[in-house]
């Protein structure tokens, strides 16, 4: 929870920080205009000496056009070849003049031309960036330019490293620059002493290159004893990797359990607690999908809150797409499981249809918001991806949110009663098809929320709920019928199970070995980890 | 035999004769459209359709072929593999077709294809495929495994320099196959066991998190890596989007992909993906006179401008336009006549050159390589010089590497092994 909070602050900060860098735009020195024509002049094969003298002559100053190059925003005037930068704010478009850092009119699409880049290209920016960047006023920033800069410790790289070190204030940026250095000497002293006190300095270090040059030394390194401290070295550093692979591993595993769950509990009640075999629960969660992307049509320039708003509007979408489903369905056909599942199977072709005539057979683009995007990074070797863990919370809190409306809300009680017992609570008063709506509409509303945080993993298209259906009745299946903790704990429990079998089986024969599993379980245990007991059951 | 010749001369004298009594007579050429409009396919196949139809209007606005209108034929196989021979039957024995274009997946191919040479019926085939494979039957115009694979691993190992190899796939016959080519072709480059790292995953696979983190683990062992994918479909989404979460960069670990193009890219975010790469026979951003033409023609036949244009489309338009200049060249349209006419045809390529039907009913014809744009589309970072010719059986897999396809006398067999001199050299 407090590392949550932690990325929430580090989000808002970024929000706060953006636009501050996008105001403080300096003007360049007019020296630098000849070469920013010939940038404009070169082909993508000779622009890289050009970067290299905009990078000598500019400094500091040309951190704004690199930036703006890397992110592919520069653009130049085809009139006058003069270069600007072209971004785009919240669906406003902004035209900066680079050479003078003041905005100007705006042109049309026609009048400007793209500065193309390519990926060694965007290489060298990277690298001419963080070299840049060593004399950041920002710490962090600092540090990370010298750890971006580890895998290529180039001679002018070393020099700038070594000169920033002399003014460097912060202790933290000091120990990684000297973990640059050290890890220099490791690579090129002569003398095996010298290695050895390397090594010794290198010691717990996650780094990639640095575990990649100790391995290089401890494999092929002419001096035993600088071999034998390497592998010393390797030793600790191993363990620590293993020790974050094992975390990673996890929360894989619990990632993929959230998706599960979100897929499943919809069904968990419709299923479960009704009884239903309704083959279109996949399509609920489409329904959810295609709603996040209406939305996002209708608000392109608030991406970031679009999610928002989806999600209330599927849960409304797909949960009158389950009432009506019910009252023209599913009612005539109560206590004939197996017509039910052949008429909802019909119900799911024909959305999945009419989604293709409305929507094009074609898969929808839906965006991912600014702050659903990267990782949380820990250490070199542990980062978790925002996505999947704004979905691991996002789960969880449906979840409860909604075993709090069945135990205490009267929709619940209603629910519940119904469920154990029809006849009974039919004479106690319940509105027992009023409950049987109420409760098949919950269950798709919720499917079409698991729509919303699907839709910023996998493809929205026709197809989206056939991926989800199979998965969800093992889940609900292997938890046992009618019970929501047993969802919880079989959706987290395959996920994990899958996620730990795929690094040694591959992912087609662990999802094979997964519901091999289940089906001798079932087996074993015919109601599933959590059966229902008591006479409701039977 | 005698009657087919016999046959063949009739219609070639009466094709010669007398223009004006064919377009008298009411009859049409039947030209059957085979690809599925519903189901998974229906994604990629519609778009060929289109195309289809868009090549058929035209030629029938130029008068048609024999002086006759060409009228197009087009069935559903639904994405449903048994279906597609049923549908093939139904063209060739109900419609009476006189040529079927048609298939995406090497699957459906695989299952008309006994139908078609049953009844010898004629197909185009457009799309990229794994080879190993030359039937009488069908022509092939969409890349084999030395016009898009092999080349992009040229590539990425002279000018990249990359020395570990990822290859990832879907797991079915096309990414099996090429990838078996690919390590073969690896290691008689001199590449160890240990740098290459082969994965598969089902098809619409969506959890890409512990393969990314192992491809990203396997990349940062100090050497330059890259992934060669031909993962299909709709799959490549999430894995593009699970690279760009995990902070894998172009620049870091390329990855170049064999079934990407502008018509996979037109429905995603495209942000993820730009640097990354995929090499193909066109791109809809080549700037030719006959390229921009032809998008202006897409665009106003679809009635919409921001339809874009892909490689598999070009394979349609060079397959069409060769053998509307067989079916001339041949004075009929008669299966055999047209398949002796098809060998040695040419046609301009959009990209520029011209494509030769070869001897193997596979196409000569240039490759390129483009790096992925922030609009979705490809910057063409290199190209072969000059084109390269299909090869229907890899010289790099030990079962195939002694057959050739070769349909002209004195050979004509589509499997001929050179060491037997025989044909039915069946490879595997």
């Amino acid at each position: 929870m407090k590392h949550l909070l932690a990325m929430l602050g580090c989000w808002l900060g970024l929000l706060l920080v953006t636009p501050v860098v996008q105001a403080a735009n300096t003007p360049l020195p007019p020296t630098l205009e000849p070469l920013l024509e010939a940038l404009v002049d070169a082909k993508l094969s000779q622009a890289a000496p050009v970067l290299t003298r905009l990078e000598a002559e500019g400094g500091e100053a040309i951190l704004p056009l690199f930036r703006t190059m890397l992110a592919g925003d520069l653009y130049y005037i085809k009139a006058s070849k003069r270069v600007i930068a072209v971004t785009e704010m919240a669906g406003e478009e902004t035209q900066l003049d680079l050479l003078s850092g003041a905005p100007i009119d705006r042109l049309s699409k026609r009048e400007i031309s793209k500065i193309r880049v390519n990926n060694s290209l965007r290489g060298q920016l990277r690298d001419a960036i963080s070299r840049l960047q060593l004399g950041s006023v920002s710490a962090s920033v600092r540090e990370a330019a010298v750890r971006a800069l580890l895998s290529d410790l180039a001679p002018g790289t070393l020099d700038a490293i070594r000169v920033a070190r002399l003014n460097e204030g912060s202790a933290d940026v000091r120990e990684v620059m000297d973990m640059a250095l050290a890890l220099n000497r490791l690579n090129t002293a002569t003398e095996a002493a010298d290695r050895i006190e390397a090594i010794a300095q290198l010691e717990g270090s996650l780094e990639g290159p640095v575990r990649n040059a100790l391995n290089r030394i401890a494999d092929s390194d002419p001096v035993p004893q600088v071999q034998q401290a390497a592998q010393k070295a390797l030793v600790g550093i191993e363990q620590r990797v293993e020790f974050y692979a094992f975390i990673d591993q996890l929360f894989f595993g619990l990632s993929l359990g959230s998706v599960l769950l979100l897929a499943a509990i919809g069904l968990a009640i419709t299923f479960g607690v009704m009884g239903v075999i309704n083959m279109a629960h996949g399509e609920m969660i489409m329904l959810g999908a295609y709603t996040t992307y209406v939305v996002q049509l209708l608000m392109p320039n608030h991406i970031d809150y679009s999610l928002w708003v989806a999600i209330p509007m599927a849960f409304i979408v797909a949960g009158l797409a389950g009432v009506l489903l019910e009252r023209l369905v599913i009612r005539h056909l109560h206590g004939r499981p197996l017509e039910t599942l052949l008429a909802t199977f019909g119900v799911s072709l024909v959305l999945q249809q009419l989604v293709r005539t409305v929507f094009s057979p074609l898969n929808r683009q839906v965006a991912s918001p600014e702050w659903m995007s990267g990782s949380w990074e820990i250490n070199p070797v542990l980062s978790l991806t925002l996505n999947r863990l704004y979905i691991l919370a996002f789960a969880l809190l449906v979840f409860f949110a909604l075993m709090l409306l069945l135990k205490k809300s009267s929709l619940g009680l209603n629910v519940r009663a119904v469920s154990q017992n029809r006849d009974m609570a039919r004479s106690m008063g319940i509105r027992t098809g009023w409950v049987d709506a109420m409760t098949f509409g919950l269950g798709s509303g919720i499917a079409g929320i698991a729509g919303v945080a699907l839709s910023q993993l996998t493809n929205v298209g026709p197809n989206l709920g056939q991926a989800y259906i199979i998965d969800s009745f093992m889940v609900v299946v292997f938890g046992g019928v009618g019970n929501l903790w047993g969802t919880l704990v079989a959706a987290f429990s395959l996920g994990i199970a899958n996620k730990f079998l795929e690094p040694v089986t591959g992912a087609v024969l662990a999802s094979i070995l997964v519901l091999v599993f289940i089906i001798l379980f079932i087996q074993k245990r015919p109601k599933g980890l959590f059966p229902q007991k008591g006479r409701a059951a039977e | 035999m005698k009657i087919k010749s016999l046959a063949v001369g009739v219609a070639l004298a009466m094709g010669a004769s007398s223009l004006s009594f064919s377009v008298l007579a009411a009859d049409t050429i039947k030209v059957g459209v085979l690809h599925s409009l519903s189901g998974t396919m229906a994604i990629s196949e519609t778009t060929l359709k289109d195309t289809v139809l868009m090549m058929i209007e035209e030629q029938n606005k130029k008068g048609g072929l024999l002086g006759k209108q060409l009228e197009p034929v087009v069935v559903d196989p639904a994405s449903n593999w048994p279906l597609f021979a049923e549908k093939t039957r139904e063209l060739l024995t109900q419609e009476d077709v006189d040529v079927i274009f048609g298939c995406w997946t090497s699957v459906s191919r695989k299952s008309a294809l006994p139908v078609l040479e049953e009844l010898n019926g004629l197909m185009f085939y457009p799309v990229q495929y794994e080879g190993e494979e030359s039937s009488k039957n069908v022509f092939y115009t969409g890349a084999a495994p030395n016009q898009q694979a092999v080349p992009a691993v040229d590539y990425l190992m002279n000018e990249l320099g990359v020395e570990r190899w990822v290859l990832a796939g879907t797991d079915y016959v096309y990414p099996r196959t090429t990838n078996k080519i690919l390590e073969a072709y690896l290691k008689a480059n001199g590449v160890a066991e240990a740098d290459i790292m082969i994965n598969y995953t089902p098809f619409g696979h969506s959890d890409w998190q512990s393969i990314v983190s192992d491809i990203k683990k396997f990349g940062g062992e100090g050497k330059k890596t890259a992934v060669v994918s031909t993962i299909n479909g709709d799959a490549n989404v999430p894995f593009y989007k699970e690279l760009g979460n995990q902070g894998v960069s172009s620049e870091d670990i390329p990855v170049v992909a064999f079934s990407v193009g502008e018509e996979e890219l037109s429905g995603i975010d495209t942000a993820p993906l730009v640097g990354h790469m995929a090499a193909w026979n066109y791109f809809q951003s080549v700037d030719t006179d006959l390229n921009s033409e032809f998008i202006q023609k897409w665009h106003a036949f679809t009635g919409d401008d921001s339809r874009v244009t892909n490689d598999p489309m070009e394979a349609t338009y060079v397959g069409f336009n060769m053998w509307a200049q067989a079916v001339q060249q041949a004075g009929t349209t008669d299966v055999d006549a047209v398949e002796q006419a098809m060998i040695g045809q040419e046609v301009p390529n959009l990209t520029g050159g011209t494509a030769l039907m070869n001897k193997n009913h596979h196409l000569s014809k240039p490759v390129l390589i483009g790096e992925i744009q922030d609009d979705g589309q490809f910057e063409v970072v290199w190209e072969t010089e000059g084109v390269v010719p299909g090869d229907a059986w890899s010289d790099f897999l030990p079962g195939s590497m002694d057959l050739i396809a070769d349909w002209t006398a004195p050979i004509t067999c589509g499997n001929y092994n050179v060491k037997t001199e025989s044909c039915g050299g069946q490879a595997n």
